[in-house]
């Protein structure tokens, strides 16, 4: 079974001052899945995203990007952290955020060019977001900044994307857009792990799911384990969602 | 001393022009790293340092005994990275908030800092006095070593933002991100924090242990208000700081007795003030002053909306009116009326209104962006 993984989780354990919050999670996320981490609030979501990122560090366990750690691999995985997670009124331009993708693969004091600010141009427009390029950020509305946020990690060209509620605070067209994107990138190959919060559209939005309560509670294929007992088991109360098989 | 005796004294007193000098490097090296303290809105940070510093001063005089002011300065600046890094320690391993952290090194070291100040003033030796002159400040005492250490200091600030340039403004914006871009989150933090110290330190001799804080902010929230470019934030933050330095000197010196470290801050004081009001973005006036446009604006659309309700149900647009139609609807005034009959929205005839085609168009307009936004 020599299955190539984006992402494998071991014996994850995360805590902030000694609670912990993520309990021995094991994880495989298979190539080219289009992923949603599923759980209330507080279940530790975003923690398992930082995790994975080299962003917080565990008290034990270890996370490998397509085998290796993540210092080695930081430019095959890009990142939309969640929206309220920044201070939007922030001093800089809609363009100047998304060239902010362009970064991690110019390294350590190179600046930006024109080749980094045409990538950034063409990912503004596939977010339907070019006429703002020059918008102070303060000045966007909420689903123009999640546009943003798409737009900077898209021009990272990574093959591995992690978003935290990517379609927190959004309208219907922008959420139509953003899955689209999110679609289109799996097709290419990518793979994709998504924060989500409407149960309703986990089937139709994703082939992959991971039920996350502090422990993981079930991990696999949507139609497989997409049911009222791993949402139950996550969600603590009686859980009725049609799926639509 | 009126302010033209100071003007010539300028271009002949060498003692005037060192303070000067000094005073604006050191205004212009706040305002730039200020911008960064108040972006990270660390803005307590610079007052837990200054005050932090000021028992490193007096333990330099104590070991070494010479008021030799960088001695002095080297003391504090150990001692207040010794307190930063002690903040930071107490916040990252224990359930303490950062103010409070703050808070308590900032007591602590302070007051650890005046008893052995107390303590040097009853020495029996007479070398003592002066060193309370970091509590207030005293521009008086620059001498040009002082100002030289400024000058190299604020170049090397100046350096180190331009070289690292990107990856702080990614890091002040998102710091989770630049992380996850593989940016040494820690590395760049020291440095800028590193870099805040050694400003606030350098600032002591000046503007004193009390307002140095105030001389840092006060520019950077300043330039804030005039910008939406980080670049120009903390040139702008410079400028107001030289400035504010320039400034607070010339009116100490004008006016006998003045001490010019508290001055500086009020003048830095009165840009913040200035700015808050006056900012065409983000100030109060302008803000006031959209606001009444919009209420009115808001009137008359609502009005230009109600005819277009009217006029829609005829075939032709300009077909003519009765005001009294209106009567049934609040949002109208004879002074309304004039207005859109001003922007050529509609034509009065006496007591009959029509609308024109431009204010067919913009009524129509109004009505589809209205239904874009919901
Ligand atoms: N920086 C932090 N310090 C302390 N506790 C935290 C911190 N971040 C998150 N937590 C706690 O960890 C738990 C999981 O948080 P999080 O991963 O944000 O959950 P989710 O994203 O699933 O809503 C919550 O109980 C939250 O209160
Ligand atoms: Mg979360």
């Amino acid at each position: 079974m020599e299955e190539k993984y984006a992402i494998t989780v071991d014996d994850l354990t995360v805590a902030y001052n000694y609670k912990p919050v993520l309990w021995d999670i094991d994880l495989a996320i298979p190539e080219g899945v289009l992923m949603a981490i599923v759980g209330p609030n507080g279940a530790g979501k975003s923690t398992l995203i930082k995790s994975i990122l080299g962003i917080i560090k565990p008290i034990a366990g270890s996370v490998k990007i397509f085998g290796k750690p993540y210092s080695k691999q930081h430019k095959e995985v890009a990142y939309v952290p969640q929206k309220g997670s920044v201070d939007w009124d922030f001093p800089t331009t809609a363009l100047d955020v998304v060239m902010m993708g362009t970064y991690g693969s110019l390294g350590w004091i190179k600046r930006p060019g024109q080749k980094e600010k045409k990538a950034s141009l063409e990912a503004l427009e596939k977010v339907g977001m070019l006429s703002f390029k020059s918008r102070q950020i303060s000045q966007l509305s909420g689903g123009q900044q999640q546009r943003i946020f798409l737009a900077r990690a898209l021009v990272q060209n990574a093959s591995i994307y992690l978003m935290d509620e990517p379609f927190q605070g959004v309208d219907a067209t922008t959420e139509r857009a953003i899955i689209n994107i999110l679609k289109e990138l799996r097709k290419a190959g990518k793979t994709l792990i998504v924060v989500h919060h409407d149960l309703q559209t986990v089937p139709e939005y994703f082939d992959w799911v991971t039920f996350l309560n502090v422990k993981k509670i079930a991990t696999g294929p949507v139609k497989d384990i997409f049911n009222d007992g791993n949402l139950t088991k996550t969600y603590g109360i009686n859980y009725k969602v049609s799926v639509q098989e | 001393m009126n302010f033209t005796e100071y003007i010539d004294l300028l271009f002949t007193d060498y003692t005037l022009q060192t303070i000067t000098l000094g005073t604006a490097v050191l205004g212009a090296l706040c305002g730039m790293l200020g911008s960064f303290a108040v972006l990270r809105k660390q803005s307590l940070l610079g007052d837990a340092i200054s005050h932090a510093a000021l028992p490193g001063i007096a333990l330099a005089f104590l070991i070494t005994g010479s008021k030799d002011s960088n001695t002095l300065l080297i003391g504090a600046l150990i001692s207040g990275l010794v307190g930063t890094f002690w903040i930071r320690g107490i916040v990252k391993n224990t359930h303490l908030k950062s103010d409070t952290a703050l808070g308590l090194i900032l007591s602590l070291f302070f007051g650890f800092g005046m008893l052995l100040l107390t303590f040097i003033q009853k020495m029996p030796n007479a070398n003592q006095a002066g060193l309370d002159k970091y509590l207030f400040g005293q521009a008086a005492t620059l001498l040009t070593s002082d100002v030289w250490t400024m000058c190299v200091i604020a170049g090397l600030s100046l350096l180190v933002l331009l070289v690292f340039w990107k990856e702080l403004k990614l890091m002040l914006f998102d710091a989770d991100y630049t992380k996850s871009l593989g940016f040494n989150i820690k590395f760049l933090d020291v440095l800028i924090t590193f870099f805040i110290v050694v400003s606030i330190v350098v600032g002591l001799q000046t503007v004193g242990v009390v307002l140095m804080s105030a001389m840092l902010l006060a520019p950077a929230a300043a330039a804030r208000q005039w910008t939406n470019s980080l670049s120009v934030m903390v040139g702008l933050a410079a400028i107001f700081g030289a400035t504010s330095g320039v400034l607070g000197t010339a009116i100490s010196a004008s006016a006998n007795n003045l001490s010019t470290g508290p001055v500086i801050v009020l003048i830095a004081a009165v840009f913040v003030l200035i700015s808050f009001v006056f900012s065409p973005k983000r100030g109060l006036l302008f803000r006031e002053i959209r606001y009444w446009n919009n209420r009115k604006d808001l009137q008359l659309n609502k009005t230009l909306a109600f005819m277009y309700h009217i006029v829609k149900t005829h075939e032709n647009i300009d077909h003519p009116h009765a005001i009294k139609i209106l009567n049934s609807f609040q949002g109208f005034t004879r002074k309304s009326l004039q207005k859109l009959e001003d922007r050529e929205y509609i034509t009065l005839n006496k007591s009959m209104w029509s609308l024109t085609e431009k204010g067919f168009e913009k009524a129509a307009n109004l009505y589809n962006q209205s239904e874009e936004n919901e």
